[in-house]
């Protein structure tokens, strides 16, 4: 019992390091990018010409359809065949991304999709642009109704990001295999590292909280149909 | 003035406005009234073109646009005659995300590029006007339907457009919200603010305006002084529909 103490107390700082400098920065780094291809991807899909709201299909098709840790694998060691060779941070960095963008993609297309056409009429008859419309009047109560799932979205990928550790970046869960390696104490470094990945979730459900609260300040949605 | 001349509107294989003429002369209000269906909403859209006609001209004051099938007007065409109407839709369409004056000055700052200071000043006065400067803070979901149709009204009237277009202002609201909404309507009126409304209001209608345009399938059937035609409509449809109209109100608790 002791010993299984020593060991967590011991292991603990390199764990919370490689999560520091790795687990965290590669989540938050693919999440904003994610979101970012996401949000362009929606546009075009909901507005833009047809040819290239077929190529934003066929992107998210792909990428929802095959495992994550396939996409990750062919990115690392399969376009090097190609003359393409990355390293493995950023090589997940890019797995990441394109896996957020289609996920909230999806999202995205739906929340915008949410706010009744009423709204983008009451924008243009004052005077909006298109832009001005979107920027002030749709994308804001379209990010309401967005936290609960998009807070989903970077909660998986936290989480996710433990695939990393297969095309061998040092993050969390692959500091923790390498404790393994020479401890032989499996169940206590794995049960350690899932903690931390416990807090950091646990970190993002309170901000989905706060942000909700934010966002709900407005009251209910007015009964604006048709 | 505003003039509509020959406006036809098609819907694919549906022809909803048939060659619609209408003229506004400053200062006036004018009431579309017609069964369900005749093309009042369509043709209010027509002057702020949120539908594009499908052909005819539109004038609005200085500001002309002529429209020819398959032709596609530009945004520019489009921004000059949008910018001088105002619109209140039937069902409010407050940007519930802002409060009240926000929702006013939204106009001003965003479109106008006003300082928020002034932009806000400018929305208060509008406030005070319909009678909500006491709520200038709430946020449109915990106002009742009357009031938040007067916030809208505001907002519409912010840019201080040449005219002001209402879809039913009054028809979502039960009889008691919906004579606050008729009372600014009638200031307004009074002031000399033109206005195109389409509404089954009988109340609203007779009160306010001074013409009236009976539109049903997309025709103009008669147009004529609002006393005159309410009373003494020439054609045999118009009576009819407006002996329904009547008889509605009496049986609501409306006139
Ligand atoms: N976007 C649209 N696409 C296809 N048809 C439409 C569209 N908008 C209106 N219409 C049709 O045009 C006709 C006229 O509609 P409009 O809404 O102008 O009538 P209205 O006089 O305002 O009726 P109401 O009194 O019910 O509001 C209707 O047959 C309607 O179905
Ligand atoms: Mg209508």
């Amino acid at each position: 019992m002791l010993h299984w103490l020593t060991l967590m107390a011991d292991s603990l700082p390199s764990l919370l390091w490689a999560a520091l400098v790795f687990t965290v920065p590669l989540t938050l780094a693919s999440f904003a990018l994610g979101l970012t291809v996401g949000l362009v991807a929606a546009v075009v899909r909901l507005f833009g010409p047809a040819p290239l709201a077929a190529v934003v299909r066929f992107y998210v098709w792909i990428i929802r359809g095959t495992p994550l840790l396939v996409q990750l694998f062919l990115i690392f060691y399969g376009l090097p065949s190609v003359g393409i060779v990355l390293d493995a941070f950023p090589a997940a960095l890019i797995g990441f991304t394109l896996n957020v963008g289609a996920y909230t993609s999806e999202i995205i297309r739906a929340v915008i999709g949410s706010v009744p056409k009423g709204q983008w009429e009451a924008a243009y008859s004052i005077g909006m642009s298109w832009s001005q419309a979107m920027r002030r009047t749709i994308l804001p109560q379209a990010a309401r109704v967005a936290v609960p799932p998009l807070s989903n979205t970077f909660i998986s990928l936290v989480k996710d990001t433990s695939l990393a550790a297969a095309i061998t970046v040092p993050e969390l869960f692959q500091a923790a295999q390498r404790i393994v390696a020479t401890s032989y104490e499996p169940l206590i470094l794995y049960v350690e590292a899932a903690l931390i990945y416990l807090a950091l979730s646990s970190i993002l459900s309170a901000l989905q909280v706060r942000l909700e609260r934010r966002f709900g300040q407005y009251g209910g949605f007015l009964e604006a149909k048709s | 003035m505003i003039r509509l001349s020959n406006i036809e509107k098609r819907f694919g294989e549906l022809t909803v406005l048939k060659g619609v003429s209408v003229t506004v002369a400053e200062g006036r209000v004018t009431a579309l009234i017609g069964p369900s269906g005749g093309g009042k909403s369509t043709l209010l859209r027509c002057i702020n073109l949120l539908e594009i006609p499908t052909s005819g001209t539109v004038r609005i004051g200085e500001e002309e646009l002529s429209f020819q099938p398959g032709g596609k007007p530009t945004w520019k065409d489009i921004q000059r005659l949008r910018g001088q109407t105002g619109m209140v839709f039937q069902n409010f369409q407050l940007f519930p995300h802002r409060t009240a004056v926000e929702n006013v000055m939204e106009g001003l700052v965003t479109v106008q590029k006003w300082p928020a200071e002034k932009a806000r000043e400018r929305a208060m006065a509008l406030l005070h006007k319909v009678g909500m400067a006491h709520k200038a803070d709430a946020w449109p979901a915990t106002l009742s339907g009357g009031q938040q149709q007067r916030v809208a009204i505001a907002r519409a009237l912010a840019p201080s457009p040449r005219v002001l277009l209402c879809d039913e202002p009054t028809s979502a609201l039960d009889p008691e919200l919906s004579g606050e909404v008729v009372e600014v309507l009638g200031t307004l009126a009074a002031e000399g603010t033109t206005m195109v409304m389409a509404t089954h209001d009988l109340r609203l209608a007779s009160r306010i305006a001074h013409e009236v345009v009976f539109l049903d399938g997309g025709e103009v059937v008669e147009t004529g002084p609002s006393r005159e035609l309410f009373t003494h409509p020439k054609r045999e449809r118009t009576q009819r529909f407006i002996a329904t109209l009547t008889q509605q109100g009496q049986q609501g608790e409306g006139v």
